[in-house]
């Protein structure tokens, strides 16, 4: 009796082995990287050694020239709207001379049309980074493009990098700000509550070889690309002008360029 | 150990009922925090740190401050604060408890914390912020612990601890040197981009913290059968003396360096602070009230008269203690944020909300440290029956 219960159970084991062997085997030698989605720049993606941006500040005279830029970034970011001014959420902005280069520059005695003009200010997509620095989970890192980057899903909303960034360039979700948008731009991702945010010189759009929203919206009134290719449109435009960066006195290598 | 804690009076079970009651309440409104977000507080896209970040920021350097009795009685073998290493061993515990919490709190994302750990980021300074805090606080747990535990069965603490404690001394300094790193390394916040910073969190930790310890001390003796002693009262009341007059000398240098240069950047967070900027100047009266009490503490510490005397002797330490909760946790963190990087002024006003949750940490923090100061004196009292 005792035999063949041993016996019974030696053969069930045997062919629940049987039955599992196969699929461990399987998933074990399998190819990890076969069948999954692949991850990596397409064929149309736009390279740099450093993206850089000219603003040629004399041909936006007034608001009405600049909110086209800045309703056209908003707009596809998915940057929402709040009364409060408290949670306000934005990338790029005017601002007056004296705010835009407080402290570097000097705002006295100006030439009228400088004084009255708009200065859009936005991340300065730093070459030496100190929002990088700070960051304690790399959730906001330089790419090899010379673009600092949000990885919204790993940002513990410690909000190192809002004191660390030099610039006022840097948000706050201060509350889910799903509700508070007007549209919602599907090709975009939405953030959620408690997570820091900013301008990424539209690294979705270089993927698909596209220029950023708002140099698309300004008309030749920005230029953009790489600040180290002598034959691109930013390096020539930094060469032939004067130009000024914001606090260039803080060694972070801003690579936004204002024409005055 | 632990069963002096849950053994007490009607007035210790009330207190701590008490407390329990406004971590509670706290509690709830953390849940309504993680429901709407940080939105609930007044901080904005300018002041993006606030009271929570403020108040971690004053109790790193009341968790430091312990190692003002650490030192003297292991280093330099004074016999005196044989008595109260293990008080101020058992605040430090309480107060990093808080600060841990008060990070927590102000978190955007708590759930992701462990990503700190997860992707470990030397450059970033809140990872060696994380290391630091947490080191300290199990390196007093072990100390703490065993040592009073030898103490009740009357042997002498195992010979292990001996290295631990040591190095428990070096790393009380590096807990607030690397506080004050959070914010002295960062370019554009004139109001922190100062050397000074560091031995200034000390200074004003090494006041603040035995400031308290010795109100405790002196509760602990109207309440229990044990006496902390006044030798070391007095002892402990030299050494906030001292601090908090390196403390406003500290501050003074500041104020030197930033008006004698004319620097723009750094004058204009002390003048937002002390006068008011572009019409705002919600701190002003606060940070004047300061000063007054840091001042008021110096008279009434360093003059041996009223030292020595138990009523001066509180006021001096309550005037020191919360002079230098509003300097550092008001004034520190709102003043490096106004005016904001664009030289715009938008003021931080915390809400009630956040207000009530601050007091739940405070009132978590009082429990655990009740419980421990509890077990020390019950093992005291034990000891000499």
């Amino acid at each position: 009796m005792d035999i063949r219960r041993r016996r019974v159970l030696q053969l069930l084991g045997l062919s629940a082995a049987a039955l599992t062997v196969k699929p461990v085997y399987d998933a074990l030698a399998a190819d990890p990287a076969a069948g999954r989605p692949r991850v990596g720049p397409g064929r149309e993606q736009l390279k740099a050694k450093q993206w850089a941006m000219v603003i040629d500040t004399r041909r936006f005279a007034s608001e009405a020239d600049v909110e086209p830029l800045i309703e056209a970034c908003h707009r596809i970011h998915n940057v929402p709207h709040f009364e409060l001014k408290r949670w306000e959420i934005k990338w790029i902005w005017a601002t007056e001379y004296k705010h835009a280069f407080s402290g570097t520059s000097s705002d006295r005695f100006l030439a009228d049309a400088v004084e009255k003009r708009p200065f859009l200010v936005l991340c300065n997509q730093c070459e030496n980074p100190p929002c990088v620095r700070a960051c304690p989970t790399k959730a906001t890192f330089k790419r090899e493009d010379g673009i600092v980057m949000m990885d919204f899903h790993r940002c513990i909303g410690c909000r190192f990098c809002m004191a660390a960034c030099p610039f006022g360039a840097r948000s706050f979700n201060y509350t889910d700000p799903r509700p508070y948008l007007k549209h919602t731009n599907k090709l975009f991702p939405t953030r959620m509550k408690g997570v820091v945010e900013k301008c990424s010189f539209c690294a979705e759009r270089l993927a698909e070889g596209k220029r950023p929203a708002c140099v698309e919206a300004a008309g030749g009134k920005i230029a953009f690309g790489d600040l180290y290719d002598p034959a691109s449109e930013a390096h020539q435009w930094v060469r032939k002008n004067y130009t000024l960066r914001r606090k260039v006195n803080l060694g972070t290598e801003p690579a936004v360029y204002y024409i005055v | 150990m632990l069963e002096f804690a849950v053994k007490g009076s009607k007035r210790y079970y009330g207190w701590m009922i008490f407390l329990l009651g406004l971590v509670g309440v706290g509690f709830l409104v953390y849940l309504r925090q993680l429901d709407v977000g940080l939105g609930i507080t007044g901080m904005n896209r300018d002041v993006s740190w606030g009271f929570y970040i403020a108040n971690f920021t004053f109790l790193v350097g009341v968790a430091a401050g312990g190692v003002m009795v650490v030192l003297p009685y292991y280093l330099h073998d004074y016999k005196a604060y044989g008595k109260v290493t293990i008080l101020g061993e058992f605040l430090a515990i309480a107060a990093v408890v808080m600060c841990i919490t008060f990070i927590l709190v102000d978190l955007g994302q708590p759930m992701r914390v462990l990503n700190v750990l997860l992707y470990p980021t030397p450059n970033s300074v809140l990872f060696w912020d994380t290391i630091v805090l947490n080191g300290y606080l199990l390196l007093n747990l072990i100390i703490g612990w065993n040592v009073l535990e030898a103490e009740r069965n009357g042997v002498h603490y195992q010979g292990w601890l001996k290295p631990l404690i040591y190095l428990s001394i070096p790393w009380a300094i590096s807990i607030h040197t690397v506080t004050a790193y959070l914010y002295c390394g960062l370019p554009g916040r004139g109001f922190w981009l100062t050397a000074i910073l560091a031995p200034r969190f000390l200074s004003s930790a090494f006041a603040s913290g035995p400031a308290l310890l010795i109100l405790l001390c002196l509760i602990i003796r109207r309440v229990s059968n044990f006496d902390p002693g006044w030798k070391q009262i007095q002892s402990l009341a030299v050494t906030v003396a001292y601090a908090i007059c390196v403390n406003v000398f500290f501050f003074l240098c500041e104020v030197f360096v930033a008006f004698y240069s004319q620097i723009p950047e750094h004058m204009d967070h002390i003048k937002y602070l002390f006068v008011g900027l572009h019409g705002h100047g919600a701190y002003v009266p606060w940070m004047w009230a300061a000063m007054a009490l840091m001042v008021l503490g110096i008279i009434l510490l360093v003059n041996p008269v009223t030292r020595k005397t138990e009523g001066t002797l509180i006021v001096g330490c309550l005037a020191v203690f919360f002079g230098c909760w509003i300097d550092k946790g008001l004034g520190m963190i709102s003043g490096g944020f106004v005016p904001n990087p664009l030289h715009e002024v938008n003021e931080y006003i915390p809400t009630l909300l956040e207000g009530l949750i601050t007091i739940g940490v405070y009132g978590l923090g009082f429990f655990v440290l009740t419980v421990l100061y509890k077990i020390a004196i019950g093992v005291k009292e034990e000891v000499r029956a």
